[in-house]
């Protein structure tokens, strides 16, 4: 197993996600004589995992189950400690496709953070890219560095403990796109230009709130940056339900008990497999919006660094 | 499992810098787009404008040109802003009044300048000076009316390289209906969500004009394989060569009819009748004719012309296209030695073709893909209920649907099935802002829809859920496939 190369079966040292169900999981390192607990029981590494296919159900100690998956960086954005706020799938996808990344892109990326977006770049630039990562913070760097190492892409990234506003990304003229996550990422427009390639290249930036984008969108300019385009992304999850529907009672029912909401409801569900008419009742399956949703993350901003 | 596509990759993850012949470029105005490939001496039409690319040849792509007259690109200097030296502007709108005589200059007034091939921006300057209104305008206002007329008068063109965001953007605004209304934020989803990366063994199922395939092909960079199902007589791929991608890029590309996924999956698989092209060809070409929509009809020409970049993907449907052709006058003329030869090449292809089948076949039955994408006009029910069964366990799939009706018929289908975990149906919005000081806000107009998703994790078939007793002697004699479907019937 490695986060940029799927393997078959389960191996001492993976890191391997435990799911549980109904979006529940929790990543664990497999380890030989380890055992984790989980609600439905022990798991033992030696013989409930290793050697055994990932995707498997894996039955614990108290007889209930789960499967155990293969890692990729979206189970992991999903199951991974927070040092930091985090990005998520849905602005990641859109980051790595605006950013136009591909094997082979070199990347900048500052903060670090938890590791959230480098798995996924790492992903995408393997097997000849390369991703120079930095974050400030001397923990969460070092941290970083070590499940970098765990997870068996430690060759495609350089983790840098510096402050990306004073002293950049410590490379220059090599990266193919740049990414900033930081508060005043207006402080490290000018580094980001200088790290990317003399031909140009792609920027983002990534804030939660509108006065920052606007300074960073005035620095951009400033440094010559084009294709300025601020957007936003937001997710909505659908839960599919039955649902049914309770036919009013109009008072037609006691002269004509036949066609109790029939001649209404029939022709609009005409074909649908769901439609059940017993006991003045219609059902159809849709799509629920959960009932609380994430509203807001962050603004996207994206550039183009031109010839000039 | 990362198959290494060799040495020559090298030269594929690092395109060249420049623009050359042959290359396949795109035209970008504003936020227009338009795919074209370089050829010398063709005439362009964009955005109202002709020209040729000749003069582009050689330029660094993200190059801007600005069109002269006879059709010449030339590289545009950087621009010194030319500020009015008056920063005069008024505070309100409350004395501007609209009486359409406001601009003193008439139309034949600037007819005539833009005859005499002034350029654009003097155009502009003189609209403004010939604005009696202009200084009374506030400033925000006076941005707005220069920008405005810049747009219209200064045209510049910039060429850059292609690339899923760019393509991806400009089907959606040109052509949505050839993508099945797939949005980019979309398709941005479907390849984060399918953890398409290089060294991925990948299915994939499209009638996207193969944008789908292109951003998939990107991704991989050349590493690892693609199986492409088509429906019909063979796979469209006028979006795929758009991309420009090198040539061992396809070395690792396969196809596989949608027709046989049955035979294979119960084992009755042979390579006896392929399917007919000559008539499916025709039939799709028909479809694409019946567009009339002035801008479907620009792209359609940027697919067409951009099917003569001698793409290796596109040689054998465009040699399938001579083939029929060919046939034709054969048949009129009855030229009995020309139409052996044809008969005899068509052979040789048709043997081709079958070989190749029968490989895509193999690694079809391996069971072991690394991934499932759909994004088709069909329902996606019975596909991901067929083609899920040649995906390894603990790996994602992503369906795109443009109505979120059939997804939620597939979700239950897939929950009755088994052996998928974490089911999402899903959609994205996307909102964009306009960013200027003290002037920031949303966009006035968004897109209403740009499509809906179902994706999961596929795990090992739970058969303990079944009776087993009767099961066990089948297991004996039916093919794996079969079994499953046995078994759903007991389940």
């Amino acid at each position: 197993m490695s986060f940029v190369e799927y393997g078959d079966t389960i191996k001492n040292g993976d890191t391997a996600i435990v799911f549980l169900g109904h979006e529940s999981m929790f990543p664990v390192k497999v380890q030989h004589g380890t055992v984790t607990q989980t609600k439905y029981g022990v798991i033992r590494h030696s013989t409930d995992l290793i050697g055994k296919k990932y995707g498997s159900k894996v039955t614990c100690s108290k007889g209930g189950w789960v499967f155990i998956l293969h890692p990729t960086p979206e189970l992991w954005t999903m199951n991974l400690p927070h040092r930091t706020q985090i990005l998520y799938s849905t602005d990641i996808s859109i980051i790595t496709m605006m950013l136009e990344l591909k094997p082979g892109s070199i990347v900048c990326e500052s903060g670090t953070g938890s590791g959230s977006l480098s798995h996924a770049l790492i992903r995408t630039v393997a097997p000849t890219g390369h991703l120079y990562t930095v974050e400030f913070h001397q923990q969460r760097a070092e941290k970083a560095r070590e499940e970098f190492r765990e997870h068996g892409v430690e060759h495609l990234v350089t983790v840098t403990n510096q402050d990306v506003c004073k002293n950049g990304f410590g490379v220059s003229n090599i990266a193919d796109a740049v990414f900033l996550d930081i508060p005043s990422p207006w402080e490290a427009v000018g580094h980001a230009k200088s790290a990317l390639k003399a031909e140009g290249g792609r920027i983002c930036s990534f804030s939660p709130c509108i006065e920052q984008v606007q300074r960073t969108c005035l620095a951009m300019e400033e440094h010559g940056f084009t294709e300025i385009n601020t957007l936003e992304i937001l997710l909505r999850v659908y839960n599919v339900r039955t649902i049914s529907l309770q036919i009013p009672d109009l008072g037609k029912a006691s002269e004509d008990n036949s066609s109790i909401g029939f001649d209404s409801s029939n022709p609009s569900n005409q074909g649908s497999p769901c439609t059940n008419l017993q006991q003045g009742t219609v059902q159809f399956k849709s799509g629920v919006p959960l009932r609380e949703m994430v509203g807001h993350t962050g603004y996207l901003t994206f550039a183009t660094k031109s010839l000039f | 499992r990362l198959k290494r596509a060799g040495a020559t990759m090298e030269a594929g993850t690092r395109p060249g810098l420049h623009i050359c012949e042959g290359d396949c470029a795109v035209l970008k105005r504003d936020d227009v787009f338009k795919a074209v490939p370089v050829l010398r001496r063709r005439k362009i039409i964009f955005e109202k404008q002709w020209f040729y690319l000749d003069n582009a040849i050689g330029h660094i792509y993200g190059t801007t040109f600005e069109v002269t007259s006879g059709g010449n690109l030339q590289p545009k200097q950087e621009m010194e802003e030319t500020t009015p030296e008056t920063k005069e502007a008024g505070t309100d709108n409350r004395n501007i009044v609209d009486d359409g005589k406001s601009q003193k200059l008439t139309h034949d007034d600037i007819k005539a300048l833009k005859d005499k091939g002034i350029k654009g921006q003097e155009i502009v300057q003189q609209l403004i000076e010939n604005s009696t209104t202009f200084r009374d305008k506030t400033e925000f206002a006076q941005d707005k009316y220069i920008k405005k007329k810049k747009k219209k008068y200064e045209a510049v063109i910039t060429i850059v390289r292609p690339s899923t965001r760019i393509l991806s953007t400009m089907y959606y605004a040109r052509e949505p209906g050839k993508i099945n209304h797939l949005r980019y934020d979309t398709l941005a989803q479907m390849l984060t969500l399918g953890n398409i990366h290089a060294g991925n063994k990948m299915i994939v199922m499209e009638t996207c004009a193969g944008l789908v395939l292109g951003a998939v092909m990107e991704r991989m960079g050349g590493y690892g394989s693609i199986i492409q199902m088509y429906p019909g007589g063979g796979p469209v791929r006028a979006a795929t060569s758009c991309f420009g991608f090198p040539k061992p890029f396809f070395n690792n590309l396969h196809e596989f009819p949608l027709s046989k996924v049955d035979s294979l999956l119960s084992g009755t698989f042979s390579t006896e009748t392929l399917p007919s092209e000559p008539e499916d060809n025709a039939l799709v070409e028909e479809e694409s004719n019946g567009s009339i929509d002035e801008k479907q009809a620009s792209i359609q020409e940027t697919e067409e012309e951009s099917t003569e970049t001698a793409m290796e993907s596109n040689q054998t449907e465009e040699q399938e296209t001579m083939d029929i052709n060919a046939e034709d006058i054969g048949f009129k003329e009855n030229q009995g030695k020309e139409n052996k030869e044809n008969v005899r090449e068509k052979q040789r292809k048709q043997q081709e073709r079958r070989k190749k089948l029968i490989e895509t076949a193999a690694l079809l039955r391996e069971k072991n893909a690394d991934g499932l994408i759909v994004a088709s006009k069909f329902h996606p029910t019975p596909l991901l209920l067929s083609l899920l069964e040649f995906v390894a366990p603990s790996r994602p799939f992503v369906v795109y649907c443009q109505y979120k009706e059939p997804l939620l018929e597939c979700y239950t289908k897939l929950r009755e099935r088994g052996g998928v975990i974490n089911l999402k149906l899903s959609e994205t919005w996307l909102r964009s802002y306009q960013v200027l000081p003290d002037r920031s806000h949303p966009k006035l107009t968004m897109s209403g829809g740009g499509g809906y998703l179902l994706s999961g994790i596929t795990v090992v078939l739970d058969k303990s859920k079944c009776d087993s007793s009767n099961l066990e002697a089948l297991k004996m004699e039916e093919p794996s496939s079969k079994k499953r479907k046995v078994q759903d019937l007991h389940c």
